[in-house]
């Protein structure tokens, strides 16, 4: 009880508050601009927030990875544009209904199935916070080392399609954060002989080129366009109403963004793509679906919702990253000198509950928020690309020269810059390149930690969390080979869409 | 045969133009990057396995020559798509905004943070098509408002311009500090 008393008396500042106003409202127009995302966001202010006191960084960039999806869906309604990947679904329904002149009944829909789906999932993440308190200290070395394992394989499959494009870029994630020099051993590794290698190639360097900087490149080789959103009249609080009719879609759904949001890899995609043939499957109107239902868009926002607060219960318990935004995050606590992982539990557990309840407000700012701003938004929504290239460009140097004021620095990420393009350009994942690098990092160092104590090679899994977690590996694998041997039995090539396209905003 | 083609069919995937390009590019550097090994890492002598310096890039190193390499036969193996070299001049291309960024990077510790954003945003307006007052005067303040949100509020850390060492004295303290 008092531990929630001192978290909530972290959020009562002044400058907590004001950082999570300006990453939640922040959030939500940076999620409504097509070509921006809430990655290219927290990368270019990842820096800038080093600078300020561990709640105040940490309240402003989840303040954008919580409300970016709220301002996601309202391109994804209103020009059948995803404001963020993980918006996709939103449009199937969402455009179909602003086509038939419902755009506020869309809306207004979309914000509140969002809500639904975020309050959702921060009360899981309340109540589990007891469970992973029990559960956290069971995992030592080798358990952490078995979960970041589970973690690339799973990070490698959920690219159905691009699997081996996704393990090739997972595989240059682990091996670029091996170069330099080694903590442990003091040899060098494959720095050629140039000392600016010694010290490593920069996880944030990496990520502002591979998000960022390449976004910018993106946007200005493309041609100029200008998204034309027409504004929204009518009631925003409709959306509520039709929410309540459709409470077991919306809860199911959040469910899926739960479970899926804890495992590393599958997040708000699969998490989305899950409740929608969900809610499709036990719908009285199935034949809807696409057309404009109701239930389709309240079964994708809830569940892509619920991620963001669920992908917090692997960083904070464990301190392993399930994607991108979190493994962002995660800098942010090693530059503070907050370690996520068991510890955190039992040392900082006010941070704990002070970020759930950082969760909470966000989630309200924004809805209160939305209810008055949409048409505002629909005028942001109509920045040229170009002109956002320009601007991606100018921040991104922000990001990456703040760091520590080095050209070697910019020279890299311009490169790994001209890198994301290309992969932005082919349509392959750039995740799987920064979940290498953090688990990578992660892998190396709790192996051999663990090795000392292990005898035989099967004391790595003779404990009951490390025997779990191997099981867990060997079904997964198991499960992919049974798909694919499947697949080549009925002739059916697995068709890959654009739907990875998403997760390199 | 209809065992080679579902065989075929396994690799074939989505693709877009260029594929081949960079399937080719990502084996070349794979490879290149692994025969570096032994010349790159070592060997400590009486070490476990696993602990080796040399082990996690074998591991990394290895899987990525191997998926690199499968990932160049499932290109091999799917319909070729037309306009590869459009494709790849394009990615050429964005070489030079990278050139624009670094040449930004370079001039900022001389030129000082403001001025050299402020050009900068009006110049690449330029570049990229725009010819009327409306957007070039948006780019100038828009580059006006970024530096003021972090250089002269959040106090990041960037560096003050050379050029601001010439400057009367009160201005200078200003502009040093704040700009």
């Amino acid at each position: 009880m008092e531990n929630l008393l001192a978290g909530l008396e972290m959020l009562a500042r002044w400058d907590v508050m004001l950082a999570l106003f300006v990453g939640s409202i922040g959030g939500v127009i940076i999620g409504a601009i097509p070509g921006v995302g809430p990655a290219v966001a927290i990368a270019i202010l990842l820096p800038a927030t080093f600078s300020f006191e561990p709640i105040v960084g940490l309240t402003m960039l989840l303040g954008i990875y919580g409300s970016s999806m709220y301002g996601g869906a309202i391109p994804a309604v209103l020009i059948n544009t995803p404001g963020t990947a993980v918006n996709a679904l939103t449009s199937y329904d969402g455009y179909p209904m602003t086509k038939r002149g419902e755009a506020h009944r869309a809306v207004s829909i979309a914000y509140s199935a969002s809500f639904w789906g975020g309050i959702f999932g921060i009360l899981c993440l309340i109540l589990l916070s007891p469970v992973l308190a029990f559960i956290a200290p069971m995992f030592g070395s080798r358990e952490i080392f078995l979960a970041a394992l589970l973690g690339i394989i799973l990070v490698i499959l959920a690219h159905r399609g691009q699997i081996f494009a996704a393990g090739m870029l997972a595989m240059l994630g682990i091996f670029l954060q091996t170069v330099g020099l080694d903590a442990v051993t003091y040899t060098q590794r494959y720095t050629f002989g140039y000392s600016f290698l010694s010290s490593g190639v920069n996880l944030i360097v990496v990520v502002l080129g591979l998000f960022a900087l390449s976004q910018a490149f993106f946007l200005l080789t493309a041609p100029d366009s200008s998204p034309d959103a027409k504004p929204v009249t009518g009631k925003m609080t409709a959306g509520i109403k039709e929410l309540l009719k459709h409470k077991r879609v919306a809860t199911v759904a959040s469910s899926f963004g739960v479970v899926l949001g804890m495992i590393p890899g599958t997040g708000e995609f699969t998490a989305q793509f899950m409740s929608y043939t969900y809610a499709q499957k036990t719908s009285k109107t199935p034949h809807q679906f696409g057309k404009g239902s109701p239930e389709g868009l309240i079964a994708s926002e809830a569940a892509n919702n619920a991620v963001p607060a669920a992908a917090m219960i692997p960083l904070l318990a464990l301190g392993i990253p399930g994607e991108a935004l979190t493994a962002m995050m995660l800098s942010v606590f090693y530059v503070h000198n907050v370690i996520p992982g068991p510890q955190l539990f039992q040392n900082n557990i006010d941070l704990v509950y002070g970020l759930y309840f950082a969760l909470i407000a966000l989630n309200v700012i924004v809805i209160v928020f939305l209810l008055f701003s949409t048409n505002l938004l629909t005028k942001i929504i109509r920045v040229p690309t170009r002109f956002l290239g320009v601007m991606i460009l100018l921040l991104s140097f922000v990001g990456v020269y703040s760091l520590r004021n080095s050209l070697t620095d910019c020279m890299i990420a311009a490169g790994f810059g001209v890198f994301g393009l290309i992969l932005k350009r082919l349509n392959l994942p750039i995740v799987p390149i920064i979940l290498g690098m953090v688990l990578g990092g992660i892998m190396e160092v709790k192996l051999r930690s663990a090795l000392p104590r292990l005898k035989t090679p099967l004391d790595m899994i003779d404990r009951p969390i490390a025997a779990i977690l191997f099981g867990l590996i060997v079904l997964v694998l198991a499960l992919h080979m049974r798909t694919l041997i499947k697949e080549w039995r009925a002739h059916q090539p697995d068709e890959d869409h654009d739907m990875h396209d998403s997760q390199t905003r | 045969m209809s065992r080679v083609k579902t065989l075929q069919s396994l690799f074939k995937r989505y693709r877009r133009p260029g594929d081949i390009v960079f399937a080719w590019f990502a084996l070349i550097v794979s490879v290149f990057l692994l025969s570096q090994l032994a010349d790159q890492t070592q060997w400590r002598n009486g070490g476990k396995l696993f602990a080796q310096p040399r082990f996690w890039p074998a591991v990394s190193l290895g899987a990525m020559s191997l998926f690199a390499a499968l990932h160049l036969l499932g290109s091999a193996l799917s319909e070729r798509i037309n306009g590869r070299w459009q494709e790849v001049w394009l990615w050429l291309s964005s070489i030079e905004y990278a050139g624009w960024f670094i040449a930004y990077a370079l001039v900022v510790p001389y030129a000082g943070y403001l001025p050299t954003t402020v050009v900068m945003a009006v110049a690449l307006a330029l570049r990229v098509g725009y010819r009327s007052a409306s957007p070039l005067i948006a780019a100038a303040v828009a580059a006006g408002v970024i530096v003021v949100l972090f250089k002269s509020t959040l106090k990041v850390n960037l560096p003050s311009g050379l050029i601001y060492e010439s400057l009367p004295d009160g201005l200078r303290q200003i502009m040093l500090t704040y700009f």
